[in-house]
């Protein structure tokens, strides 16, 4: 806006500098901290599982290992309505389109995990397939990796509770879209 | 106007609708395309593919025990029976004859696999026609299922445990108490799915009479399985092509005549029954002995052309290799039960609802990456 | 019925059938394309083979030929027999369709098109099934070839 809000200090200035910044700072780290504890603790996740992993994914939500208790309460069949896409098995050739429109159609603020060796990395499916697409990142940017194939639903639990985690150092001043520049290369 | 003028006077037309690939009730990645005029359903397409990863021709450069793993993950849900498939053509073409004990122990984990599969169709089949508290009743009972395979075999879901000539491990202290503490266990809770779904009168009234089959469809269209079994036609592999140690005990094939959708859910239900019986007889009665045939490291198998057909909970899964003698298969190829259950939807749903067609897609049990492989 | 009976019954109906039996658990017929709908009409309508259930239909690259292989049982008698059909054309190879005699080659076909190339006649719909509409040559040959996609290993 024109206004300078760090002011020069001279190289030999005896004494400690106590940053005064300016007086809202203060609002929106309290606003940052209100908005990303709802965030994180309110993610419902589209239901997206194309092959094995997805019954474990379905296991983590049944009752021995509950993720509503996270509060992931419901998966919603439609991507309008989800915030969080968890890619459960092998994306392949023809599917990756599909991805990349339901990734398109969520609303902002968005989070991806790939669980999974396929979604990682094309898994077992890596030597000698013509169809496989060698990991989900080809298609979508992704937030958090959850190795196995397929992974136990505490590993699965795991990964989600490092979402959150990650979702708490968000920032209102410093925002990211991670699909900015994905198009042209990582 | 009189409402039979309003009713010659409305031109109905048929669109077309996209039952999409990302899509809560159809069980995996599959596409429908369908023609519907209004509610009436008057032609279904399905569009594979979506979760191809060309097995059939990874296969022509592995070796037979990388291939047993690649099996695993083509009907994840009956993965133990699967690969016993590809265990058993590679041991009658190589001519090794396994232990007794190996046979007796294959049955009754492909048992509690077929156990472990339909607790989970009951479970989302609640959940298809509208019922969700089915979904987590059916879990609860596949958790013990996984425990006890956890404990022998390392995993949970793809478990790698049959290889040719034998078991990779022997199996440990603990797994006949806790089977039978399953069984104990799991015959209280059966009662209460019956209790649950099968005697309640909006679910019969939303099962009963849609999407016939009769007989002469079903040997047409090669469908196998409870699908077959509910239009009485008798296809189980258990007793026509016994393989294993499924001759030595006494079991019912179940049949029903009517070809419909709650006849189809009826005879899965009964074959869990069929299943404990099975385990019973044979869990205080496994033979001593080794639990491996000796093969050689690197398995070649003689010239020619082998098959075998074995039970999965969905059907009846062929596996057909031709060998030239190499340390890898010339040609591998999978025939899937599910494949040719996919076939008939068009046959049975015309005419039909779109509920109609949830529900009978429901009772034909797809596992889309068996169709795809 | 036995292998031999099976053999003896069919070999009336057309002369230049070729049976085998090595190398292989069943009864192997080799016929030659324009025979192939007739004899399996007849397989399936005679009462005494009564094949009425088609378990297996693959496409196979023999490496100079294209072929198809048929398995065949009878839930009846509860016999079983393999029938193979060969073509050296690798340009345009084109068999019979046999789904008006027994409905599951319907899907089967549209994979060995698939996959293989294999046209056949008669078939209400005939278009691949499990790549996409524009997919560039047929993977399951012996001399496909796909730098981008496969890491050959």
């Amino acid at each position: 806006m024109g206004i300078n809000n760090t002011p020069e200090i001279p190289a030999d200035f005896p004494g400690k500098v106590i940053p005064g910044g300016n007086g809202a700072n203060i609002l929106v780290t309290s606003l940052d901290e209100i908005i990303n504890w709802g965030r994180a603790n309110s993610l419902w996740s589209l239901y997206f599982g194309t092959s094995c992993c997805a019954i474990e994914m379905m296991q983590t939500g049944a009752a021995r290992h509950d993720y509503s208790r996270f509060g992931f309460e419901v998966a919603r069949p439609s991507p309008r309505q989800a915030d969080l896409i968890i890619i459960a098995g092998t994306i392949v050739n023809k599917m990756a389109p599909v991805l990349r429109r339901l990734y398109d159609q969520m609303a902002e603020p968005k989070y991806v995990i790939a669980m999974g060796a396929c979604a990682i990395s094309g898994g077992p499916f890596y030597y000698n397939s013509y169809s496989v697409v060698k990991g989900a990142d080809h298609v979508i940017p992704v937030d958090v990796y959850v190795p196995g194939c397929p992974p136990r639903p505490e590993a699965l639990l795991e990964g989600m509770l490092m979402l959150q985690a990650k979702i708490k150092t968000e920032s209102m001043k410093t925002k990211v879209f991670p699909i900015d520049g994905f198009d042209e290369g990582l | 106007m009189d409402t039979t003028t309003i009713k010659n006077n409305f031109r109905s037309e048929e669109y077309q609708i996209n039952m999409g690939p990302q899509h809560p009730a159809t069980h995996g990645v599959l596409r429908l395309l369908l023609t519907i005029d209004g509610e009436i359903i008057k032609k279904v397409e399905p569009d594979l593919g979506y979760i191809h990863r060309s097995i059939e021709k990874m296969c022509e450069r592995d070796s037979y025990q990388q291939i047993v793993h690649l099996t695993d993950r083509m009907d994840y849900l009956s993965s133990h029976i699967n690969n016993e498939a590809v265990c058993l053509t590679v041991e009658n073409a190589l001519q090794v004859e396994v232990p007794e004990r190996v046979k007796v122990i294959r049955t009754i984990i492909a048992e509690l696999t077929r156990i472990a599969s339909h607790t989970l169709w009951w479970g989302v089949m609640g959940m298809d026609v509208g019922a969700l508290t089915t979904y987590f009743y059916g879990f609860r009972d596949r958790e013990m299922i996984n425990d006890i395979f956890e404990e022998t075999c390392g995993a949970r879901l793809t478990m790698n445990y049959n290889i040719p000539g034998g078991l990779m491990f022997d199996i440990h202290p603990n797994f006949v108490k806790r089977t039978k503490e399953f069984i104990a266990h799991f015959k209280t809770k059966l009662p209460e799915y019956d209790l649950l779904l099968t005697g309640n009168v909006i679910f019969q009234k939303r099962m009963k009479g849609i999407g016939i089959l009769s007989k002469e469809d079903a040997i047409s269209f090669g469908a196998s399985g409870p699908v077959g079994r509910a239009s009485g036609y008798s296809c189980d592999v258990r007793k026509h092509h016994s393989y294993s140690a499924y001759d030595k005990v006494n079991f019912k094939e179940i049949l029903k005549t009517e070809g419909d959708t709650f006849a189809r859910y009826q005879v899965r239900i009964l074959e869990m029954w069929e299943s404990l019986s099975i385990i019973e007889q044979l869990i205080d009665n496994i033979p001593e002995g080794d639990f491996f045939a000796k093969t050689n490291t690197v398995i070649k198998l003689p010239e020619g052309e082998f098959y075998e057909k074995v039970e999965t909970a969905r059907g009846e899964l062929g596996v057909y290799i031709i060998s030239t003698g190499t340390k890898n298969p010339y040609r591998m190829k999978f025939r899937s039960p599910g494949f040719s259950n996919l076939s008939l939807l068009n046959h049975i749903a015309v005419g039909g609802k779109i509920g109609d067609l949830v529900a009978t897609m429901a009772t034909l049990d797809l596992v889309i990456p068996d169709i795809d492989r | 019925m036995t292998n031999e009976a099976l053999q003896n019954l069919i070999s009336t109906w057309i002369p230049e059938l070729e049976f085998t039996e090595e190398k292989s658990q069943f009864l192997n017929i080799t016929v030659q394309p324009e025979q192939l709908h007739q004899l399996m009409t007849q397989l399936k309508s005679n009462s005494e083979t009564n094949f009425d259930y088609l378990f297996c239909l693959s496409g196979v690259d023999w490496g100079a030929a294209l072929g198809v292989v048929y398995h065949l049982e009878s839930t009846a008698h509860r016999h079983q027999l393999v029938v193979k059909v060969k073509t050296e054309d690798r340009e345009n190879p084109t068999f019979d369709s046999v789904w008006t005699i027994w409905r599951t080659a319907e899907f089967h076909e549209r994979e060995v098109f698939d996959f293989f190339g294999i046209q056949f006649t008669n078939h209400p719909n005939l278009k691949r099934l499990f790549l996409t509409e524009d997919w560039d040559g047929f993977p399951l040959r012996k001399d496909y070839v796909d730098e981008i996609n496969m890491i050959i290993k």
